[in-house]
C-alpha cells in the first residue's frame, strides 16, 4: 500500500488545478456553507430556501439543476432529486440552470482524484476521497464532468428538497392552527385531511422562509420513492423538438454583433506577418481584434452577422510562426516511443513481483504486444461559441459551458475586472464530451465585447476551427507483457503506457502559471484500476509531454486505456486457450458485482453459442467512473465490409435514479466509443491537424448503427457514473470481435485503418 | 429581399449568396435551424423547401424559391406534428442540437413515403450526424411517426 506521502504526491496535480481555481477562498471556510446565490436575483414575492428551489406566490415552483444539461439527462434527474422530497410532480417545476456560484460546487468530480480504484473502500482511500471533496467545496468547483453530477447530488439535492417542505408544512401548521404531524403534502400543497382544508406551498412560502430550516432531515425510504428509479419524460425534452432557443448558438440580444475567431493552426504559434486590410474593407465588418490568450494567438473578427464574420475571417492572410512541437505524426508517433522506453514513470499499480516473474519466463509462455490510438476531436454537434456584454464595468456571458466558476475567474482575469463584475449565464449545450469544461470560446467572446462599445457580440466558431483548435483526447502508446501460467491464465501482466499528461496540459491553458508537478493518474485510468486479480500486475503511466494541447474526452484516460488493457485480456486468453468470458470470471473472482455484469452480457448475447459462418462476437470489461460495465459486439462479414450488427450492454450502477436516461446514456457512450474506433482519428502535419470538418472527421451516422439490448444492475455497494461508462468498453469489444471474425488483432485506432466498415 | 417563411411574409436585407441558414439565424430571427459543419455534411440546418428537405447551410438565399418552412412551423395551431409527437413520446432527443435537423428530414421522409422500412430510414436519414448516438430511438420514432400520421393523429 502507498504511503501517504507519495499519495500526497499523486494527488497534486488534481489539487494544483484545484487549488488555482479558487484563489480567492481560504481552506479554514471548509465547514462553513456558501451563501445562497439566489437571494439577490428574485422575482417580485418570490422565495428561496436554499440553492436550490425557489417558490413564487402562485405557486411556481423553481428547481435549480447546477450541473451543464449536454444531453445527458441531468436536468430532468437532478429535478427529480428535489421533487421527490418536495413532493410535487416534476411536470409542475420549472428547471434552471441557475448562475455561477460558488454554493454548487462539485464535490464527486474531485473525490477520486486520488490513486485509489473506485472499489478500495480502505480507510486510507476513503480518508483522500473526503479530502479531495473537501477541496472541491473549498474552492467552489462548479463542474460537470467525470459522470459525477447525481453522485455529487444525490444527498445534497433530495435533502435540499426535503429542507424546503419541512419548512412549508411548518408555515402551514401555523397558518392553520394544527400540528406540523397533521398534515401530508402531495403536488405541491399541504393538506389538513381531518378538516379538508388545503394549502398550496406558493401560498405559504412567504412565511415559510422565515421559518428556520431543521438541522437534520429525514428522506424518504427507497421503496416510498414515485419520481426517483423510474424512467421520467425528459424536462427539456419539448424544447428539443420544437426548435426552440435553448442553446449557446442561438443567444439572441438587443443591439448585438456578431463574429468569430481566425486562431493560430499552430498551436500557440503568434502571427509573424498579418494583413488585415482586405478583411477590414469588406461589407459587414466591424472591427477586426488580435487576440494574445493562454489558449492561442490569433483574430477575432466583429462583423453585423455571422456569414459575414466567416467570410472576413478567410479573407485574413496570415503567415504564423512555427510549431513548437514535434510537428507530423511521425514525430509524435517516435516521442510516444522513446518516452516508452526511456520513461520512468509511475506505477499505480504494483502488485506482487512483476521484474522477478519475467525474468525468467519461457518464451513459449510469454504474451507481448505494443499498442497505439491516436488524438481524437470532441466535435461537439454545436460549434464552439459563446455570446459576451461588456457594459458599465460589467461582463455578461452566455456561455455554453461545463464549469461556470472557472469560467467566470478566467473570464474576469481576460477583461481585467473583478469577479464579481462577471455574470456567467450556462445555456444548454449542443454536445459537450469534455470539449466545454475549456474557457477558450467564453474568453474569446469576453475579449471581443470588450472591443464593441458596449454591445453584445455572439461569437460563433467554423467547424475548422471547432475540430482544429480543440483539447484533444491524448495519442497514447502501450508495451504490454503477459507471462502465462500451467492454466493458461496470466501470473503476471506488465502494462507501460506513454501519453500527454492531460492535467499538465489543462493548467498549461487555465492557469500558466502553475507548473505541472507528480504523475497524472488519468494516463493510467481504466488500466492501472480493474477489478483483475493476476499475482504480479504492475500498470505504468509515462507521461510524454508532446505539446498538443490535450484535455478532457468522454471518459478520459478509460478511453484508451479500456482498448489496451482488454484488448490485451483478450490477447492473453487467446494464448492461453481460455474462453474470454471464462478468463474473467477467474480473475475477477474477488468482486462479484464484475463478475456479474460479464455473465448478464454473455447471458444476453449467448455468449459461447455457435454462430453462423461470417460473424463472430467481441467482449470488453472496464469499472470506469464506479459503473461496472461488460459489453459484447458481434459483427458480421458483408460484401461492403464488416458490419457491426449488435451490441449488449450490462451494467451495473448501483443505484439507477432514472432507468430509461441510463439505458440512452449507455447507447450513447457505446456508439462513442464505437464511431472512434471505426475511423477517427486526428493527425498532423507541418504542426497544423490534418482534418477539418465531418467529411474527414465523421462519427458513425444511422446506417451504421448496430441494435442494443441493455441491462441495468443495482447489486454494485456504492452509486456510479453514467454519462462515460458506454464508452471504454466499445472499441476493445469491438476490436476483439473483428479479431473472432478475421483472425487479424489490430492494435491501433482506428480499425478502419487495417479493416473496411459497412 | 422577401421569403415566406414559416407560413409569415418576413423582410430583410441580405447578400444573396448568403447561405440561407444565416439569413434565417441571424436575419430572420429563425435560430430553430442549426449551424453544424457550413459544408452540408452533418444536417443540422436541414428545412424544408416547397415540402422538400434541404440542407440550408449551403444554399445561397439568392437562389431560394418556394415557402421556407424550419422546425418553428413545423407544428401547426399548437399541434405538434407526428414526427415531432413521436421525438416526445419515444424521448429521443439527448444534447438536442442535432435534432431540428433529424425531424425535418424525417418529416419529408414520411410525406413521400408513409411507411419506411428499416432501410429507407438509414437511406433517408443517413445525412443527419447525431453525436449522442440517439439513432436506435430515431429509427423507433419513425415507425411511430408513421402510424401516427397514417392514423390522421
Amino acid at each position: 500500500m502507498a504511503s501517504v506521502a507519495k499519495i500526497a504526491r499523486r494527488t497534486f496535480l488534481i489539487g494544483a488545478a484545484a487549488v488555482a481555481g479558487g484563489v480567492a477562498v481560504g481552506y479554514w471556510y471548509v465547514s462553513r456553507p456558501y451563501p445562497n446565490p439566489l437571494e439577490g436575483e428574485l422575482a417580485e414575492g418570490e422565495r428561496t430556501f436554499n440553492p436550490y428551489v425557489k417558490i413564487a406566490p402562485d405557486n411556481m415552483i423553481t428547481v435549480i439543476a447546477p450541473r451543464a444539461e449536454m444531453g445527458q439527462g441531468v436536468s430532468t434527474t437532478l429535478a427529480a432529486l428535489v421533487a421527490e422530497e418536495l413532493d410535487v410532480e416534476l411536470a409542475a417545476v420549472r428547471v434552471e440552470h441557475g448562475p455561477a456560484s460558488f454554493a454548487y460546487y462539485n464535490a464527486a468530480l474531485l473525490e477520486e482524484g486520488g490513486p485509489f480504484p473506485f472499489y478500495d473502500r480502505s480507510l486510507m482511500a476513503e480518508t483522500v476521497r473526503g479530502a479531495l471533496g473537501g477541496v472541491s467545496k473549498v474552492l467552489g468547483f462548479q463542474g460537470t464532468g467525470g459522470s459525477s453530477s447525481t453522485r455529487d447530488a444525490f444527498d445534497r439535492m433530495r435533502q435540499a428538497g426535503a429542507a424546503a417542505r419541512h419548512v412549508l408544512v411548518e408555515a402551514a401548521a401555523r397558518k392553520l392552527g394544527v400540528a406540523a404531524s397533521e398534515l401530508s403534502t402531495a403536488n405541491g400543497a399541504i393538506e389538513h385531511k381531518a378538516s379538508g382544508r388545503r394549502v398550496t406551498y406558493g401560498e405559504v412560502a412567504a412565511a415559510a422562509a422565515a421559518v428556520d430550516p431543521p438541522s437534520t432531515v429525514r428522506l424518504k425510504d427507497k421503496a416510498d420513492w414515485k419520481l426517483l428509479g423510474k424512467p421520467q419524460p425528459r424536462v427539456d425534452m419539448l424544447a428539443k423538438v420544437t426548435g426552440a432557443p435553448i442553446f449557446g448558438i442561438d443567444v439572441v440580444l438587443p443591439d448585438m454583433l456578431f463574429g468569430t475567431v481566425k486562431m493560430s493552426p499552430r498551436f500557440w504559434a503568434k502571427p509573424v506577418k498579418a494583413d488585415l486590410s482586405k478583411a477590414e474593407k469588406m461589407p459587414g465588418v466591424v472591427k477586426i481584434v488580435p487576440l494574445e490568450t493562454s489558449y492561442g494567438h490569433g483574430f477575432g473578427i466583429i462583423a453585423e452577422n455571422t456569414w459575414a464574420a466567416f467570410q472576413a475571417a478567410d479573407a485574413i492572410e496570415v503567415e504564423w510562426d512555427a510549431a513548437e512541437y514535434p510537428a507530423d505524426n511521425a514525430a509524435i508517433s517516435q516521442a510516444l516511443a522513446d518516452a516508452l522506453a526511456a520513461g520512468e514513470g509511475s506505477a499505480l499499480r504494483d502488485d506482487g513481483d512483476v521484474d522477478t516473474a519475467f525474468a525468467d519466463a519461457p518464451r513459449e509462455r510469454l504474451v507481448e504486444a505494443s499498442y497505439e490510438v491516436p488524438y481524437l476531436a470532441h466535435a461537439c454537434m454545436e460549434p464552439m461559441n459563446a455570446t459576451a456584454r461588456f457594459s458599465d464595468g460589467v461582463l455578461d456571458v452566455w456561455s455554453p459551458n461545463q464549469m461556470p466558476t472557472l469560467t467566470r475567474y478566467l473570464c474576469s482575469e481576460a477583461v481585467g475586472i473583478e469577479r464579481d463584475k462577471v455574470n456567467v449565464h450556462t445555456t444548454h449545450l449542443g454536445g459537450g464530451f469534455g470539449r466545454r469544461g475549456e474557457m477558450d470560446f467564453s474568453i474569446y467572446a469576453a475579449l471581443l465585447a470588450k472591443e464593441a462599445g458596449g454591445r453584445p457580440v455572439k461569437v460563433t466558431w467554423t467547424r475548422e476551427e471547432d475540430i482544429r483548435h480543440d483539447a484533444y483526447r491524448p495519442a497514447a502508446a502501450g508495451k504490454f507483457q503477459a507471462r502465462l501460467g500451467d492454466d493458461g491464465l496470466p501470473e503476471a501482466l506488465e502494462m507501460r503506457i506513454a501519453s500527454p499528461s492531460v492535467i499538465g496540459s489543462a493548467l498549461r491553458r487555465m492557469f500558466p502559471s502553475i507548473s505541472p508537478l507528480g504523475p497524472d493518474r488519468t494516463i493510467t485510468d481504466g488500466s492501472h484500476n480493474q477489478p483483475y486479480a493476476i499475482a504480479n500486475y504492475r500498470v505504468t503511466g509515462i507521461a510524454a509531454d508532446i505539446g498538443v494541447p490535450v484535455g478532457f474526452w468522454r471518459s478520459v484516460g478509460n478511453s484508451y486505456n479500456g482498448f489496451f488493457h482488454e484488448c490485451f485480456m483478450d490477447e492473453v486468453a487467446t494464448a492461453g486457450k481460455i474462453d474470454p468470458v471464462e478468463l474473467r470470471r477467474k480473475l475477477m473472482a474477488s468482486w462479484p458485482t464484475a463478475v456479474k455484469v460479464a455473465d448478464k452480457a454473455a447471458a444476453m448475447a449467448k455468449w459461447g453459442e455457435p454462430l453462423p459462418a461470417g460473424r463472430a462476437k467481441g467482449f470488453a470489461f472496464t469499472l470506469s467512473f464506479g459503473g461496472w460495465v461488460a459489453e459484447i459486439v458481434q459483427v458480421a462479414d458483408t460484401p461492403a465490409g464488416i458490419r457491426i450488427e449488435k451490441v449488449w450492454i450490462a451494467a451495473d450502477v448501483g443505484t439507477a435514479l432514472d432507468p430509461g436516461i441510463i439505458e440512452a446514456q449507455l447507447v450513447s457512450g457505446a456508439i462513442f466509443g464505437l464511431s472512434a474506433a471505426i475511423g477517427q482519428e486526428i493527425t498532423f502535419s507541418n504542426g497544423m491537424v490534418e482534418q477539418s470538418n465531418f467529411h474527414d472527421f465523421d462519427a458513425m451516422r444511422i446506417s451504421q448503427c448496430p441494435a442494443f439490448e441493455i441491462a441495468i444492475l443495482e447489486k454494485a455497494e456504492r452509486m456510479g457514473g453514467v454519462g462515460e461508462i458506454g464508452t471504454p468498453p466499445a472499441a476493445p469489444a469491438l476490436a476483439n470481435a473483428v479479431f473472432a471474425l478475421t483472425g487479424k488483432r489490430i492494435r491501433t485506432l482506428p480499425l478502419s485503418k487495417e479493416v473496411a466498415f459497412a | 429581399m422577401r421569403l415566406i417563411i414559416d407560413g409569415k411574409s418576413i423582410e430583410f436585407e441580405a447578400d444573396p449568396e448568403m447561405p440561407l441558414l444565416w439569413a434565417l439565424r441571424d436575419l430572420a430571427g429563425k435560430t430553430g435551424p442549426k449551424f453544424g459543419c457550413g459544408i452540408a455534411a452533418c444536417g443540422a440546418c436541414t428545412v424544408h423547401i416547397g415540402g422538400e428537405a434541404v440542407r440550408s447551410c449551403t444554399l445561397p438565399v439568392g437562389q431560394v424559391e418556394g415557402e421556407v418552412t424550419t422546425i418553428e412551423g413545423l407544428a401547426v395551431d399548437g399541434k405538434l406534428h407526428p414526427v415531432q409527437q413521436a421525438w416526445l413520446d419515444e424521448q429521443v432527443a439527448q444534447c438536442g442540437y442535432c435534432q431540428a435537423g433529424q425531424i425535418m428530414s424525417a418529416a419529408a421522409l414520411l410525406d413521400v413515403n408513409p411507411a419506411p422500412t428499416d432501410a429507407d430510414i438509414d437511406e433517408a436519414m443517413n445525412g443527419n450526424l447525431c453525436r449522442c448516438g440517439t439513432y436506435p430511438r430515431i429509427r423507433t420514432a419513425i415507425k411511430k411517426a408513421a402510424a401516427l400520421k397514417t392514423a390522421g393523429i
